[in-house]
């Protein structure tokens, strides 16, 4: 049993993962706002029911999750359930792997960053179908476990690695659409040749 | 690619995301140590997801902390 009493000095701390996961989740910082304020709130009433020595960050995302299913997203357009295109694994490695060689001085990571900054990577992420933002935000931005991101969004840990999987593929392909865009990357002149990598992958 | 590239790129994922037993992260680490083009595509799906988390991280306003403390200070 958590001590209500102790809620501030251990939650606040974690307000601004909360509100990055908040604001991909909504991508509208007014409701972003709000969705972290009724989250800390739930998060206050219900801190009995937290197990101290258990993941605070995993147990307020799962508030803030659910929050956000059950109130913000029935105001939003209607999520997109349309299935994710089949992407060849490593995509982006494949296209851009190799760019780095040709700027000697500088290091494959700098050669990434620069290629895509704040906006494009937001963007490409909040363009994700749900399922699959919340995986990829849950993995990659936030750090949680297989595990964990099952506990939050309430699914298996198959469904969480089918939809990172995808989810991750997607990911990249609309940052090599941002490279191929801006001129960092070539076009691809065979339009496409998607070598079927693995059997697609059902979800849900 | 042999067989050992294969099997290693398609545990990947579950090597940055850290879900290996200690024993296939061993198994994976040796191979990479011997083979640039796999070490070379790790290393960039590393990076990159240094970047997209580097990226997406972000700063609660001081306006939201102080409204949250404010609210749960009404709750007591």
């Amino acid at each position: 049993m958590a001590d209500q009493a102790t809620f501030a000095e251990q939650a606040m701390p974690l307000m601004s993962a909360l509100y990055s996961g908040a604001l991909r989740m909504t991508r509208n910082p007014a409701d972003a706002d709000d969705l972290v304020q009724e989250t800390y709130l739930k998060a206050y009433r219900g801190f009995g029911g937290f197990q101290e020595g258990t993941n605070l960050k995993a147990w307020m995302y799962r508030i803030l999750t659910n929050t956000y299913i059950n109130s913000y997203r029935a105001k939003q357009r209607r999520p997109d359930e349309t299935e994710l295109e089949e992407v060849e694994d490593l995509y982006l490695y494949r296209r851009l792997g190799g760019l780095e060689a040709a700027n000697l001085g500088r290091s494959a990571e700098d050669e990434l960053m620069d290629t895509f900054g704040e906006a494009e990577v937001k963007q490409a992420l909040e363009d994700l179908p749900e399922t699959f933002r919340m995986a990829v935000l849950l993995a990659d931005v936030e750090g949680f476990s297989y595990k964990e991101i099952a506990e939050i969004l309430d699914i298996p840990i198959g469904t969480v690695m089918s939809r990172l999987h995808r989810g991750r593929k997607a990911l990249q392909k609309a940052l090599f659409g941002y490279a191929v865009s801006h001129g960092l990357a070539d076009r691809p002149s065979d339009p496409d040749p998607q070598p079927v990598t693995a059997a697609p992958a059902t979800d849900r | 690619m042999s067989d050992d590239c294969n099997e290693t790129l398609k545990e990947l994922y579950g090597f940055l995301d850290g879900q290996l037993s200690d024993e296939d992260r061993e198994h994976i680490r040796q191979h990479l140590d011997d083979c640039s083009p796999c070490l070379e595509a790790f290393d960039f799906e590393a990076e990159l997801r240094m970047v997209i988390r580097h990226r997406c991280i972000e700063q609660a306003p001081d306006s939201l902390r102080e409204r949250i403390a404010r609210a749960i200070e009404a709750e007591r």
